[in-house]
């Protein structure tokens, strides 16, 4: 083991994995992480914590990530390369380690230009750092854990245990780079790769019949990103605005009929998108569980967590292998929890 | 070349207030070419101070010079010359932040005024137009990336690229902005070299840039020339 965390066990069990995203918030309410962990507590193997997502000051991924093991529930630590320099990195790494953190996902960061792509205000005159890249990241927290070196050269005597994941966009542009690119992340040491949300699963599949050509399915655990779309207007602005996200329109269609199905009647319209956005959801979890090389799933619930349960629930993804009952699983039955 | 361009006219004249005798010395070099700073802005400066000043009712003298450029003693000198002669206040540089540093440094007791915003290295790809091509980080790696530089292209300056902000070739922080990774991919595919973007290049060491602290360039050979020169002419 490289780690020891629970994502490790679950993956080299060969159970097919899920991880969740927890995004702290904007204050330091401790309590608001406590109530989404309370509410997630057993529906994934594990919760990304975000790190000053969409380039907007959150607490911080530590903190958060350390509040939701007060619930039981294990984080992966996301750390950007935009905030940091390798000293910042490194001493975070030591220090997230030493409060018990034992997994890390390595990314670059949205620019901090983005701010919340316009509906905060951010910090779009931020320094940024990019000193190291993602993939140099996660070489330096590999050094670190297996050498037990710093980037630098200098020994680390108690090594770092922890599981790297890495993010990976299989549709960005220029597609025919993108398995390359993730032939560098994995012999950079991403032991596991979390991807960007899919929905054209014929694409992805054809993504990663390449992947498996190359052998990188074998030497990495690839969890398929399932972003949950609530209505039909995030579907469009993902379609249009998220690089390498792109909604076919046979799912555009059925999101658009669930809202006409309402007629006038707002929020009618809502819950029908909503209950469709579920099913898409769940359908989408089914067909990449399907495609060859894909070990889990990486579901997106963003600002929508409550719906996790159920939908992990109607995938058949519950219980977790790790989950030792059912009492670990809230709010499965329940339709609306008002989050 | 130096790209800048040049500063509001409001701005300049805020610099400027307490003088009554001003020279505006353009450059000969980058300035000029990247029509910020040569000889006609220097007279549009120029002119525009001396009306803004008029409609005060400030009688302000305003004097014009324009050198081959700004960054080297022989070129300065006149300049030097000229503020000492023409009891000169203060000077607007028109040239690039080089020149400001350099005339500053010549100049000593008296000020010199930004013109200018200096905004980076780059080409004039249109008429008009021009881009940040080079980050003078002090360590080239252009033979790795198909002479496309993701330092001074890419918005996060990443070594291993495209990140997952790439899309139809534009960077994630705006469409007018080109990804740096998108071109150096099209450029390593049309070279026929786009299998050595396997390689991962490994974290930079920096010290060569600006984050090594500020940097100096010694041309051994001239520079003993000169040492000589000095010894035989006392």
């Amino acid at each position: 083991m490289k780690s020891g965390s629970n994502l490790e066990r679950v993956l080299d069990a060969g159970h097919f994995a899920v991880t969740a995203e927890i995004g702290p918030p904007m204050d330091c309410n401790a309590e608001e992480v406590l109530k989404k962990a309370r509410l997630l507590k057993g529906v994934a193997d594990a919760f990304n914590i975000t790190d000053n997502q969409t380039a907007v000051v959150r607490m911080s991924s530590i903190a958060a990530a350390v509040l939701i093991m007060r619930e039981g529930l294990e984080p992966v630590m996301q750390m950007t390369c935009r905030d940091r320099n390798r000293l910042a990195i490194q001493a975070d790494i030591l220090g997230a380690c030493a409060l018990g953190i034992r997994n890390c996902l390595c990314i670059a960061g949205d620019h901090q230009s983005f701010g919340a792509a316009g509906r905060l205000k951010g910090h779009p005159g931020a320094r940024n750092v990019y000193d190291v890249d993602s993939i140099q990241l996660l070489a330096v927290l590999k050094g670190m854990r297996d050498e037990g070196v710093q980037q630098g050269g200098d020994p680390i005597e108690m090594k770092p245990p922890l599981l790297v994941g890495a993010a990976w966009t299989p549709l960005g542009d220029p597609v025919e780079i993108r398995p390359l690119r993730l032939k560098k992340k994995v012999d950079a040491g991403a032991d596991f790769i979390q991807t960007q949300g899919v929905y054209d699963v014929a694409r992805f599949a054809e993504q990663m019949k390449i992947v498996c050509d190359m052998g990188l399915h074998e030497r990495t655990a690839v969890l398929a990103g399932v972003i949950v779309p609530r209505n039909l207007g995030m579907l469009k602005y993902m379609n249009s605005s998220v690089a390498g996200v792109s909604v076919p329109d046979a799912l555009m269609e059925r999101m658009a009929k669930a809202k006409d199905a309402a007629g006038k009647d707002k929020k009618q319209a809502s819950r029908n998108q909503a209950e469709e956005g579920i099913k898409i959801s769940v359908e989408l979890i089914e067909q990449v569980r399907d495609i060859p090389g894909v070990k889990g799933v990486h579901v997106q619930a963003i600002e929508w967590e409550h719906r996790l349960p159920e939908i992990l629930k109607r995938a058949g993804l519950l219980p977790r292998p790790a989950a030792t009952g059912k009492e670990t699983v809230h709010g499965v039955e329940s339709e609306d929890h008002g989050g | 070349m130096i790209v800048a361009e040049r500063k509001p006219l409001s701005e300049i004249r805020g610099f400027v207030e307490d003088y009554y005798r001003l020279l505006v010395v353009g450059c000969g070099t980058c300035a000029t070419v990247c029509l910020a700073g040569g000889e006609a802005e220097v007279k549009v400066v120029a002119s525009g101070l001396r009306i803004s000043f008029l409609q005060d009712e400030k009688e302000v003298e305003i004097l014009e010079d324009c050198v081959t450029r700004q960054c080297e003693p022989e070129f300065v000198e006149k300049i030097q010359k000229r503020v000492e002669d023409e009891k000169v206040e203060a000077v607007v540089s028109l040239g690039c932040g080089v020149g400001v540093n350099f005339l500053a440094q010549k100049l000593e007791t008296v000020p010199v005024f930004p013109g200018v915003n200096t905004k980076f290295f780059g080409a004039a790809v249109e008429p008009g137009v021009w881009i940040e091509m080079c980050a003078g980080c002090g360590n080239c790696i252009l033979h790795l990336t198909g002479g496309v530089c993701p330092i001074a292209r890419c918005s996060k300056s990443i070594l291993n690229g495209p990140c997952g902000g790439s899309r139809d070739g534009k960077c994630e922080i705006n469409p007018e902005v080109d990804c740096g990774w998108a071109l150096i991919v099209e450029r390593m595919k049309k070279l026929g070299t786009l299998d050595r973007l396997a390689e991962r290049i490994p974290p930079r060491d920096w010290s060569t840039s600006h984050a090594g602290g500020p940097r100096k360039v010694v041309h051994v050979e001239v520079a003993s020339l000169d040492d000589e020169k000095g010894e035989t002419e006392p």
